[in-house]
């Protein structure tokens, strides 16, 4: 027969001091884990939500960053807008829009230094090709003007991006015009612009990469392969999903250094866990052995004492929870290793994070629990009862 | 019997319930350290004398913009400047893109690097090869004895920023007081290879002839380039080096948060096994003042014995953060942000000095209530 629950809590509420300070340990580390696994899930969202199955980007042979030298030649425009399965708007034109990535340094609005960021140069039907990008506030740029436009997050996280506000480069000063919503993809990160007036700004006449609708997820494979096997464009067709999936890898040196700490947390609770079962192992000598008289089996107070340690983790992990959720949604950055530039994103407690790190608690729990269990289950009674 | 044996005696009475303490805050003490020596790596280490007298100039929006060759010879006309060299990032690929065949490449001008970087050694004859061949490169010692590179070898790297590739002659090996996980060749190969970058420098490496001119020729340099089509930013080489340590996000924030989380948490191991134990002494405590033990010798006693197991946390903690830092500075991936990267005397001293803190405050509190507690009572105290 099994001890009921409530003799467990009971224990809990009795040693009041050791449960509390036991159970804040826990959650200090299931914090880290959450803050940890927050952060690569928001990075991991805002790369798997970037880039649309029809969409295929086109690159150099050999580079695998829209961010290297030499591009695709403006001549070859022509013979990839004729190819076949590309989408058309409703005017008849080809949905492929050649574009051009540039990398600035702005200062950061928490006085922490300035930090790169990504600049897009694309015409209006590259705005076109992503309708999920709105404006929220001013307004779209006006091809052949020295205007951009910023994404929230740049907005929220950097200084000069105010509508109004102007940055130099080239050959004059580019005023800010609007603000758009990318909704959490990675243009999230980025600042756009008309790439007619950069061409002659910087003298560039070549794009840094052209991306190309399919009319089908189908049709898109086939123009892919299409671009990569013809030897005269020299070019590189990539699925727009698979480009964004690889720069996945930011945020690596988070997971290494953040799943380390978390780890060596978690071997120092499971610690702590363990003194204070093995304090109430030993202070319930007596007791326990009073349960074996009354015919409780050694199974059943292993279990009980188990079901308490892990009652110990779950309140951990509960306030744990709550510690992290005011961090959820804030916006954070980390720099990419593709783009060498800032990729924005949010902290994000998906139902994943908030199991994994209850799973997290529960195996401090066990494991914490589990050596002073069986102690206390295999205690000689008549021995205990004479203590 | 001692006092200080007492203590000892007492602080291993139950063995079990000492280790997982011990073995608790040294865990946690081993993060701190490892922190702390991030910390101190990042923000407090000012590098070589010859580092600190060297300035990084490069495009003022951004490092991928390129500056024009005749830049430096202008800024050699400065006063204060003593050596101006170009520099490139090839960015290439060597083998694959394993995190272990990483390594930085860059294009210079072989007849000035090593008088700009004057902190990299390498033998004279080697140096003068270098300067003859046009494919030569020079290697780290490091990365040359990881790889298992000899003077003479050719090596292979695939461009991945500019549409060429590079095949090097190994003409020198240097050695550095740290690691630079780099490469240095010809800039002439990259202008030739790939011609939209003639006459086009990525940024430049300038030695001033002290430190102390490095403001005032960083400002020197900025204003001669001020109102140009490419503007300039001249920074320190050390404020460069935390710029790319800046871009990983807001680091300092991160390493404070966990170093105030884990020194939370010993915290709370501690004073919870200090509570336990103590508390099951009270018999004891009551013992102990018949005897004539005065209520601060009995809070003495808990206080040391708490201070004595922390410490000894400390001390295995520090020694493992050691052999971490050790192994972590070698590893693929890790040595660019940790090479050469050492746990320094002044860090060991502060995580002891943490831990022997962490051992008085989490004693004090109960060990006062057992040492002013009525004796009568705690006699009669059973538990």
């Amino acid at each position: 027969m099994a001890i009921p629950i409530s003799y467990n809590i009971r224990n809990l509420r009795l040693r009041r001091g050791a449960t509390v300070m036991t159970a804040l340990g826990i959650a200090l580390t299931v914090t880290i884990a959450i803050f940890i696994m927050a952060l690569l899930a928001g990075l991991r969202d805002a790369f798997a939500t970037s880039g649309e199955p029809t969409h295929v980007l086109v690159l150099r042979k050999g580079s695998n960053s829209e961010l290297a030298a030499g591009g695709v030649a403006r001549e070859a425009m022509q013979t990839l807008k004729d190819l076949p399965g590309i989408a058309k708007n409703t005017q008849g034109d080809s949905l492929v829009s050649g574009e051009d990535i540039l990398v600035i340094v702005l200062p950061r609005k928490d006085g922490t230094g300035e930090t790169n960021v990504t600049m897009r140069f694309l015409t209006p039907v590259g705005l076109e090709m992503r309708p999920k990008v709105k404006i929220v506030a001013g307004r779209w740029f006006t091809p052949g003007q020295r205007e951009i436009v910023v994404s929230k997050s740049i907005h929220d996280r950097f200084s000069q991006t105010n509508v109004g506000d102007t940055m130099f480069f080239g050959k004059g000063n580019w005023t800010v015009v609007g603000v758009f919503d990318s909704g959490g993809s990675a243009h999230e990160s980025e600042i756009w612009a008309d790439i007619n007036q950069l061409a002659s700004d910087l003298d560039r006449t070549q794009y840094s990469s052209v991306l190309m609708k399919a009319t089908d997820p189908v049709s898109a494979e086939s123009l892919k392969n299409r671009v990569s096997d013809d030897q005269r464009l020299k070019l590189n067709g990539m699925l727009e999903t698979e480009y964004y999936a690889q720069q996945t890898s930011t945020g690596g040196p988070i997971k290494i250094v953040g799943l380390f700490v978390a780890f060596i947390m978690a071997i120092g609770s499971i610690f702590a866990a363990m003194n204070t079962m093995y304090a109430a192992v030993a202070y319930r000598a007596r007791e326990i052995a009073t349960l074996r008289v009354i015919g409780f089996s050694r199974p059943s107070i292993l279990t009980s004492f188990v079901l308490e340690s892990l009652l110990l983790a779950l309140l951990g992990a509960l306030v744990g929870i709550v510690l992290m959720l005011p961090f959820n949604g804030m916006t954070t950055g980390t720099s990419n290793p593709v783009t060498f530039s800032e990729a924005v994103f949010r902290l994000r407690m998906t139902p994943l994070v908030v199991s994994w790190a209850i799973i997290f608690a529960v195996v401090m729990g066990v494991l914490g629990g589990l050596a002073p269990a069986w102690h206390a289950s295999r205690r000689e009674i008549l021995a205990s009862l004479r203590d | 019997m001692t006092l200080t044996r007492f203590v000892t005696k007492n602080a291993f009475r139950n063995k079990r319930r000492t280790m997982l303490t011990v073995s608790s805050i040294a865990l946690s003490l081993l993060l701190l350290t490892l922190m702390m020596t991030i910390w101190r790596a990042f923000y407090m280490d000012q590098g070589s004398v010859e580092s600190s007298q060297r300035l990084i100039t490069r495009h003022k929006v951004s490092l991928v913009f390129d500056l024009p060759a005749y830049y430096r010879e202008k800024i050699r006309a400065l006063p204060g400047v003593k050596h101006v060299v170009n520099e490139q990032w090839f960015g290439g690929q060597y083998k694959d893109q394993k995190p272990e065949n990483m390594f930085a490449q860059f294009g210079t001008d072989p007849q000035e690097f090593f008088d700009v970087y004057k902190d990299l050694h390498i033998p004279p004859d080697q140096l003068q090869a270098w300067q003859k061949d046009r494919a030569g490169c020079v290697v780290d010692a490091e990365l040359a004895k990881k790889h298992g590179w000899q003077i003479g070898d050719r090596l292979f790297i695939k461009g991945t920023i500019f549409p060429m590739n590079l095949e090097l002659n190994l003409r020198g090996i240097f050695t550095a007081a740290q690691p630079t996980e780099s490469i240095y060749f010809n800039s002439t190969y990259i202008d030739e290879g790939y011609p939209p970058l003639k006459g086009l420098v990525g940024f430049y490496g300038v030695l001033a002839d002290s430190a102390q001119d490095v403001p005032k020729v960083a400002s020197e340099i900025d204003e001669q380039f001020r109102n140009v089509e490419r503007p300039t930013k001249t920074e320190s080489e050390h404020a460069f080096q935390l710029g790319w340590i800046a871009m990983m996000g807001n680091v300092k924030a991160f390493i404070l948060s966990i170093c105030l989380a884990v020194v939370f948490a010993i915290l709370l191991v501690s004073a919870n096994t200090m509570a336990m134990s103590i508390r099951e002494r009270t018999r004891e405590v009551a013992l102990l003042k018949t005897l004539g033990f005065t209520q601060g010798r009995v809070l003495g006693l808990f206080v040391g014995e708490a201070m004595a197991m922390s410490l000894l946390g400390g001390v295995v903690g520090t020694i493992i953060a050691v052999g971490v830092i050790r192994a972590a500075s070698k590893a693929p991936g890790l040595n660019f942000f940790l090479g050469g990267v050492h746990v320094g005397i002044p860090t060991m001293l502060v995580a002891l000095l943490v831990a022997a803190a962490v051992g008085f405050v989490s004693a004090f509190l109960p060990a006062y209530h057992a040492s002013r507690g009525n004796i009568v009572e705690g006699l009669r105290h059973i538990g």
